[in-house]
C-alpha cells in the first residue's frame, strides 16, 4: 500500500495481493520480521517495467493458494518463535488468527466483482450482507472468517489481561475498533472509490451537455441557415465561418468575439469580411502580440484592406498573413485579382488612402500598396511593436 | 499531362468514405488510383502491396493518424511511396507529427482540385509542398534565437529559408516568390526543401513545445 512493494511482490509471484500483505502483517507480529523483509524487498525491487505484460493474478484466490501462503507463513513464524525472534505468544497468534480470517472474508474481488461494486448504490436499501460482500461470497465464507476474526481478538484480549487493569478497557475499545475496522474498513474503502467514480461519471455528463449545448447554438444553427439559402456564395461563407468558429472552439479558445491575442482577433476580422462579402479569407498568423489599441488600429487596416480586396479584386480568395516580431507587427493582405494602378486612383476615392495610410500613419506605422493591372494586389502594413 | 509519361499511382487514406469519392472524381484523369484505405491498418497493408507513387493521407484516422501509417511504411524501409498529408485539422501537433513522421507537403482539405493536383505532382518529383498555413507554422515553431543548440545548423532557419517561407506564408507561389526574389524556381524548391528537412530532423525542443502549447491555449 506504502511503496507498492507487496502488490509488486503480489503480481511477480502471481499470487493475491490481500494475501501478501497480511502474511507481512502477521510475520510483522513475529518480531517484527515483516516490517524487516518489507524492507528489504523495498530496497532491492526495481521500478515496475510498464511494458512487461503483468502476470494476470487468479481471477479469485483458490483455496489451495490461501492454504499454500497459510502454511509458509504458519512454518515462518513456528521457525520464528523457535529462534527467539517474537514478541510474544499473546500478540502473535491473535494476530495470525485475524489475519486469517480476513483472508477468509475479503479475498480478493476480481473485476467482475468490482463492477458489482459499482451498483452498489442500487442495492443500498437492501439485504446488509448482500450489500457488503455481494452474492458471491458465500455466508459460510463470511462466518468462518468473522469468527476467526473474534477469536483472534478474544484471545488477544484474555491474554493481555494480565496488564494493568486501567488499560483493559481502552485496549477493549481499540481491538474492538480495530476488528470493525478490519470487517468494514474495505467496504467503506470501496464506498470512497464509488463516489469517485460517481462523481467522474457526473463530470463527463456535464461535459457532454456542455458540448450538445455548444453544438446546437453554433453548428446545428449553421446547418439550418444553410438548408435554407439559396446562394452558393453565402453557403461556402457560412460554412467557412462555423468551420472557424468551431476550430476556435476546439482549440480551447474564448470566441473571436472575446479575444484578446493577436491570432484570435485576425481569425475573428477574417470571419467578418467572410460574412460581409462573399469571398475566402486565409489567415495565417505568426506570433502573438496583446491587442493594444495600435494593434487595434492595424487589425482595423487590415480589415479594410481585406474589404477593398473583396469587393474590387473579384478575386474569389484573400490571403491574410500577420507576424507579431520582437520589433514589429507586420500585416499582408494579398488577392490575385484584377488590380489597378496605384497612382490612377481619383483624388476623391479616398477610402483606402484615408482608411488604410492615414490610420497607419496616425498610431506610428506605415503602408504600402502594390498593385498592377492583372497581377492582383498586396497592401503591406507595418507597425514598430515600441509604437504598440 | 504527356500521354507517354506513365500516370501518378495514387492511393488515397481518409476515414471518410465520401470525402474519398469526391478526391477520385477530382484525381482520376489525370492520376491513376490505385486503392483507398479508411483506417491506418487497411493503409499501411494497402500501401505495402501496391507500392504506389504517392499516397494522399489524411492526417486524421482511426487507429492512430497519419504520421502512424507514415511511420510503419518507413519502417519497411522499400519503395519510393511519398506522402502528402491533408487535412482539416490544422492542429499544429497533428501537421508537424506527420510531416516529421516523413510526409512531404501539407495541404488544407480547402484546397482547389486544380492546386491539389499540382501538390501530387510536386511531391511525386520529390519536391516539398508548403501550404500557407504549414509554412505559417514553421516560421511560429522556429521563431527567436536558441540560447544553445546541438545542431544550429537543423535548428535554425537561415534569412532566405526565412524570406521563402514567408512568401508562401503571404499566398505567393513559388514561381511568384522566384520573381520577387530574384531566384530561380529551383532554388526556391531547394530552400523549401531544406526547410522541410530541418522540420524533420531538427532536435529543436520548442517544434515539440510549440505544437503542445499551440494546442493548450
Amino acid at each position: 500500500m506504502l511503496t507498492g512493494t507487496l502488490g509488486g511482490l503480489a503480481e511477480a509471484l502471481g499470487l493475491d495481493p490481500l494475501l501478501v500483505r497480511l502474511s507481512f502483517a502477521v510475520l510483522t507480529a513475529a518480531g517484527g520480521t515483516g516490517i524487516v523483509l518489507y524492507l528489504v524487498l523495498w530496497a532491492l525491487s526495481a521500478e515496475p517495467d510498464a511494458s512487461a505484460p503483468a502476470l494476470p493474478v487468479g481471477q479469485r484466490p483458490r483455496n489451495r493458494q490461501i492454504a499454500a501462503v497459510a502454511c509458509i507463513v504458519a512454518g515462518s513464524m513456528l521457525f520464528l518463535r523457535g529462534a527467539g525472534i517474537w514478541f510474544g505468544d499473546a500478540v502473535a497468534w491473535p494476530v495470525a488468527l485475524a489475519a486469517a480470517g480476513s483472508a477468509l472474508i475479503w479475498a480478493r474481488t476480481d473485476a467482475a466483482d468490482r463492477q458489482r461494486w459499482a451498483r452498489i448504490s442500487e442495492r443500498l436499501p437492501g439485504n446488509p450482507v448482500v450489500m457488503v460482500f455481494g452474492s458471491r461470497v458465500s455466508p459460510l465464507r463470511i462466518a468462518g472468517g468473522a469468527l476467526l476474526i473474534a477469536a483472534g481478538m478474544a484471545i488477544f484480549l484474555v491474554a493481555n489481561q494480565a496488564l494493568a487493569s486501567a488499560r483493559t478497557a481502552l485496549l477493549a475499545v481499540l481491538v474492538t475498533a480495530a476488528g470493525l475496522g478490519i470487517i468494514l474498513g474495505p467496504w467503506i474503502l470501496r464506498l470512497t472509490r464509488d463516489a469517485g467514480e460517481e462523481r467522474r461519471q457526473r463530470i463527463r455528463s456535464e461535459e457532454r451537455a456542455e458540448i450538445a449545448a455548444h453544438l446546437h447554438d453554433s453548428v446545428l444553427h449553421t446547418l439550418a441557415l444553410i438548408q435554407r439559402s439559396e446562394d452558393p456564395a453565402d453557403v461556402a461563407a457560412l460554412a467557412r465561418r462555423q468551420e472557424r468558429e468551431l476550430r476556435a472552439w476546439l482549440d480551447h479558445r474564448p470566441t473571436p468575439s472575446a479575444q484578446q491575442d493577436l491570432r484570435g482577433a485576425v481569425d475573428a476580422l477574417a470571419s467578418r469580411v467572410e460574412q460581409l462579402h462573399h469571398v475566402t479569407v486565409d489567415t495565417v498568423v505568426v506570433g502573438d502580440a496583446p491587442v493594444s489599441e495600435h494593434v487595434e488600429a492595424l487589425l482595423l487596416a487590415c480589415q479594410e484592406a481585406a474589404i477593398n480586396a473583396a469587393r474590387h479584386s473579384g478575386a474569389p480568395r484573400v490571403s491574410i498573413y500577420v507576424e507579431a516580431d520582437t520589433d514589429s507587427i507586420s500585416a499582408y493582405v494579398r488577392d490575385e485579382g484584377r488590380g489597378f494602378d496605384p497612382d490612377a486612383v481619383p483624388a476623391d476615392r479616398r477610402g483606402i488612402a484615408h482608411s488604410v495610410i492615414g490610420r497607419m500613419r496616425r498610431h506610428g506605422g506605415s503602408a504600402t500598396i502594390t498593385s498592377q493591372p492583372g497581377k492582383g494586389t498586396e497592401v503591406h502594413l507595418e507597425l514598430p511593436r515600441s509604437a504598440s | 499531362m504527356k500521354a507517354d509519361a506513365p500516370r501518378t499511382r495514387l492511393f488515397l487514406v481518409d476515414d471518410h468514405q465520401l470525402f474519398r469519392s469526391g478526391l477520385r472524381a477530382e484525381l482520376e484523369d489525370e492520376f491513376e488510383i490505385v486503392g483507398e484505405a479508411a483506417d491506418v491498418d487497411q493503409a499501411v497493408a494497402g500501401i505495402a502491396a501496391l507500392h504506389p507513387d504517392v499516397v494522399l493521407l489524411d492526417v486524421h484516422l482511426p487507429g492512430g493518424g497519419g504520421a502512424t501509417v507514415a511511420d510503419a511504411i518507413a519502417r519497411r524501409g522499400e519503395g519510393e511511396t511519398r506522402f502528402l498529408a491533408i487535412s482539416v485539422s490544422d492542429a499544429p501537433e497533428d501537421v508537424i507529427g506527420v510531416i516529421r513522421a516523413g510526409a512531404r507537403g501539407y495541404v488544407t482539405k480547402s484546397i482547389s482540385p486544380t492546386d491539389l493536383a499540382d501538390a501530387i505532382r510536386r511531391v511525386r518529383s520529390g519536391d516539398a509542398v508548403f501550404s500557407p498555413r504549414l509554412a505559417g507554422f514553421v516560421l511560429d515553431a522556429f521563431r527567436g534565437e536558441l540560447p544553445t543548440s546541438i545542431d544550429p545548423e537543423m535548428d535554425q532557419l537561415t534569412p532566405r529559408e526565412r524570406e521563402v517561407l514567408r512568401h508562401i506564408a503571404r499566398g505567393f507561389t513559388y514561381k511568384e516568390i522566384g520573381v520577387r526574389l530574384n531566384l530561380s524556381a529551383k532554388t526556391v524548391e531547394t530552400h523549401v526543401s531544406s526547410v522541410l528537412r530541418k522540420l524533420q530532423l531538427s532536435s529543436r525542443y520548442e517544434l515539440t513545445r510549440w505544437a503542445m502549447d499551440r494546442r493548450m491555449i
